[in-house]
């Protein structure tokens, strides 16, 4: 078939295509699809956080008056937490299995760009945390008689925020791995964990010291968790702390974006996409 | 596009590339090549391991950036547009796997979405049956033998009906018939197409086979350039693999080898 042939088969390049985002989330899909155990791992933990935190919150909502006034306080942070967690975990397991399979050079002498790579490794993000955090929230109903859906229309903004927020993490994460190549991996496992002391998920950020409540007020996870304890406790929205969320939120993308392009740009200087891997 | 990007489908020139730094001693991999290679021609880049092939693939890929220089392919600046060349051109080699466990059919169908096909069922299909992969599109592509996985990779390079493939070595640790098998299906698909193809290889029949021109490159410089048969009759040789011993070597000209021979007659 003669090259000019190509030219009819071929659709537009545009500068963003979601048609190639889209098979990047298929290329992940069958993967998540091809493998049961991945599928059990994804609403495993959840699963096991909120029955944990769920017997917790019946026996505290019997013996601490600041959990009986706020019902499923600790199911609610539980639940949402795990939004941030999954959130940051579905774009890090996502790159890294880039990694393990040593695709990044067959990917990237495609006409995929990192835009839109990284617009699959959100949206498949997106797809594995419906996954492992909605069963666990729909099990917490018949299970202790509590619906993290009853938070009502600020829960999309909580669950929007907590997520984006792990995508920024995942993107330093994804930085890092590149620059230092899979030493690095581990990283993907344990970053968040370093957050949750100062996201106050379940406690208030009144209980930090001092000058640690100011590095929780910096960070977007501890306005949401304060946002969803002022509906649980007082029944109000706290339209500041989302504010707060919001505005750091756009921060924090601003700079794990520009910390992702710049180490993606490093490593076509070393070589590093087609030497992927130990 | 200008005349000569339509002569030319790679124009590289001065292209360098240096590992590491001045402090923690750095490496030249490529030293300020110079070379085309014309649109419809078949191109052996040869060369000792560490001559500077994969390097100098890598960046007429556009996956690595060169220190300096500049590497234009289909008439396209590399380093800042490559996305304009991408969808044209495809590569292939037997390092770079593709995953695992995607079946045959996931993979190439990603693929295929990946360079905006048309059709991508319809193609899937009709490359499987060209290079014999009916019975294995629903098998994992990790669970193939090499052979196999050459025949996927190639089929993946082929999805965009690419007017430039880059292949490194793409008959690596194939039997015989089956690197012949591959040498028949690439010499036909660049008649029927007419598309270029820039092969690295360590292997001399499948370069003199296949290629119009020869590129060899030692300690990450073109040393000498010509056709097979130039190369041959330049440096008295009856096969490429004397010619290539002779460049690794540093047997300039073929006058130590020819010095040889006249000393094993005496």
């Amino acid at each position: 078939m003669p090259p000019s042939d190509a030219a009819v088969l071929v659709h537009a390049n545009p500068a963003f295509s979601l048609r190639r985002v889209g098979a990047m989330v298929l290329r992940y899909w069958y993967l998540l699809r091809g493998s049961w155990p991945r599928f059990l791992e994804l609403a495993y933990w959840p699963t096991m956080q909120m029955i944990l935190w769920g017997y917790i919150n019946q026996f505290m909502a019997t013996s601490s008056a600041w959990v009986a006034q706020g019902a499923g306080v600790l199911v609610s942070a539980v639940l949402l937490w795990d939004v941030l967690f999954r959130g940051q975990l579905g774009v890090s397991v996502s790159f890294l299995e880039e990694m393990w399979s040593r695709n990044l050079g067959h990917l990237f002498v495609s006409p995929l760009r990192p835009s839109e790579w990284v617009a699959a490794l959100f949206g498949m993000s997106l797809i594995r945390t419906v996954i492992g955090v909605v069963p666990a929230a729909l099990l917490a109903i018949p299970l202790f008689g509590y619906s993290l859906f009853d938070l009502g229309l600020p829960l999309a903004g909580f669950f929007a925020n907590l997520i984006v927020f792990g995508w920024s993490l995942g993107l330093v994460i994804v930085a890092l791995i590149l620059r230092y190549g899979m030493g690095a991996e581990g990283l993907a496992w344990i970053v968040v964990f370093m957050l949750a002391p100062v996201s106050a998920v379940y406690y208030p950020v009144g209980v930090l010291p001092g000058w640690l409540q100011w590095v929780a007020l910096s960070l977007p996870s501890a306005h949401v968790f304060e946002g969803m304890r002022a509906i649980l406790f007082d029944g109000t929205m706290r339209w500041d702390h989302l504010a707060w969320a919001v505005g750091l939120n756009a921060l924090f993308m601003g700079l794990c974006s520009a910390a992702f392009l710049y180490s993606f740009h490093q490593a076509r200087v070393r070589g590093a996409l087609l030497q992927t891997g130990e | 596009m200008d005349q000569c990007a339509k002569q030319h489908a790679i124009r590289a020139e001065n292209l360098t590339k240096r590992y590491g730094t001045a402090r923690s001693g750095e490496v030249t991999a490529v030293d300020g090549i110079s070379f085309t290679v014309a649109a419809g021609s078949v191109t052996g880049l040869l060369g000792g391991n560490g001559a500077g092939k994969t390097t100098t693939i890598s960046m007429l890929l556009g996956l690595l950036l060169p220190t300096s220089g500049t590497v234009e392919v289909l008439g396209v600046d590399m380093v800042r547009h490559r996305h304009a060349a991408l969808p044209r051109m495809n590569f292939s080699s037997p390092y770079v796997e593709l995953p695992h466990r995607l079946t045959v059919r996931e993979n190439l169908t990603v693929y295929g979405h990946l360079y905006g096909l048309k059709g991508v069922t319809r193609r899937v299909e009709e490359l499987a049956e060209h290079l014999e992969l009916t019975r294995f599109l629903e098998r994992p592509s990790g669970g193939l033998s090499a052979g196999q996985k050459t025949r996927v990779a190639l089929a993946k390079a082929l999805l965009n009906r690419p007017e430039l493939l880059l292949l490194d070595e793409p008959t690596a640790s194939l039997d015989p018939d089956t690197a012949d098998w591959i040498r028949t299906y690439l010499e036909r698909y660049r008649m029927e197409s007419g598309a270029t193809i820039l092969l690295a290889s360590h292997n001399m029949l499948e370069v003199e086979r296949l290629c119009d021109d020869v590129l060899v490159m030692r300690q990450g410089r073109i040393v000498d350039h010509g056709s097979p048969a130039g190369l041959l009759a330049r440096y008295g040789r009856t096969s490429l693999e004397d010619v290539f011993l002779d460049i690794a070597r540093d047997r300039a000209n073929g006058e130590d080898a020819r010095r040889e021979a006249a000393d094993a007659a005496e």
